[in-house]
């Protein structure tokens, strides 16, 4: 079951995710929206893992090797999921922190470590 | 153009607004937090189009449900106190950004895309993405590394309970 569906179609829409993303943690200054940005960045790279997994561009050699390919690029998307699990429980714990730390806070505010 | 291909515009076309939606109208993190979540159902049913099932599954379990969850419910608890989640002078670093944004996407897309041009479906074994295939791989050959995110996991369950309890 191939598609007729172009493997840069969907390397196009993760690039856009993750740009858009990037401008995101650059531009917005409120501690909660970069953190979902950095989500959307993870995401993208996501898209791109399974992508890459579903359209094996080096042909392999047998089918256990084909398999193995196919098989890594999604066993790399649950790890990212795991991680980006662990990663949000503790970033927005770390947040709430801060918020209770200093009562009012933006991300230039927090400068403390600065040289 | 065919039937797949035009579902694949769709759901990219919904998802690149998600994306967008996140970053434009972040002024208001609710309405933020409202576009990924768009963004990450959709993605999931990306995940379909590319066959796998389980992955597209846990996307809208994990993603779109459980994380969006905590953001919101985080969002819930700073508003009601003070401006911290209002905090949006961009003092001139906007347009910087975008620029700098647009020419990442050029520079990537020109580079790595552009010899990628001509590459469409593979024949692709049946078993792409089921359960079954999945589970057969991460409990044999990705054994250690699951055993070690299930640590992480663990330790991001303390972290968070630690970071909350803590008196400053």
């Amino acid at each position: 079951m191939g598609t007729d569906i172009p493997l840069v179609w969907y390397l196009v829409t993760a690039l856009f995710m993750f740009v858009m993303g990037g401008i995101g943690v650059v531009v917005r200054r409120n501690p909660v929206v970069v953190f979902m940005c950095i989500e959307l960045m993870l995401n993208a790279t996501n898209l791109t893992f399974l992508a890459f997994a579903r359209y094996q561009i080096a042909s392999a050699q047998t089918p256990e090797a084909a398999l193995q390919a196919a098989m890594s690029g999604q066993m790399m998307v649950i790890f990212v999921m795991a991680v980006a699990a662990a990663e949000v429980a503790v970033g927005l714990g770390i947040i709430m922190a801060i918020f209770r730390l200093k009562n009012e806070a933006g991300l230039d505010d927090m400068s403390t470590m600065r040289g | 153009m065919s039937g797949n291909q035009i579902v694949f515009i769709v759901l990219a076309a919904i998802a690149c607004i998600g994306a967008a939606g996140v970053v434009v109208f972040g002024d208001n993190p609710v309405r933020s937090a409202l576009f990924l979540v768009l963004n990450f159902f959709v993605l999931g049913f990306l995940y379909f189009t590319l066959g796998a099932q389980l992955l597209g599954i846990s996307q809208i379990l994990v993603y779109a449900g459980a994380i969006m969850v905590l953001f919101l419910f985080v969002i819930m608890m700073l508003q009601q106190q003070s401006a911290f989640l209002r905090s949006t002078e961009s003092d001139g670093r906007g347009p910087i950004a975008w620029l700098l944004g647009a020419t990442m996407f050029m520079t990537v897309g020109a580079a790595v895309l552009a010899p990628l041009g001509g590459v469409t479906g593979s024949p692709i074994l049946d078993t792409f993405g089921t359960p079954q295939s999945i589970g057969k791989v991460l409990f044999t050959g990705y054994a250690w590394p699951f055993l070690i995110s299930s640590v992480l996991l663990l330790v991001g369950i303390v972290g968070s309970i630690l970071l909350a309890k803590r008196k400053f």
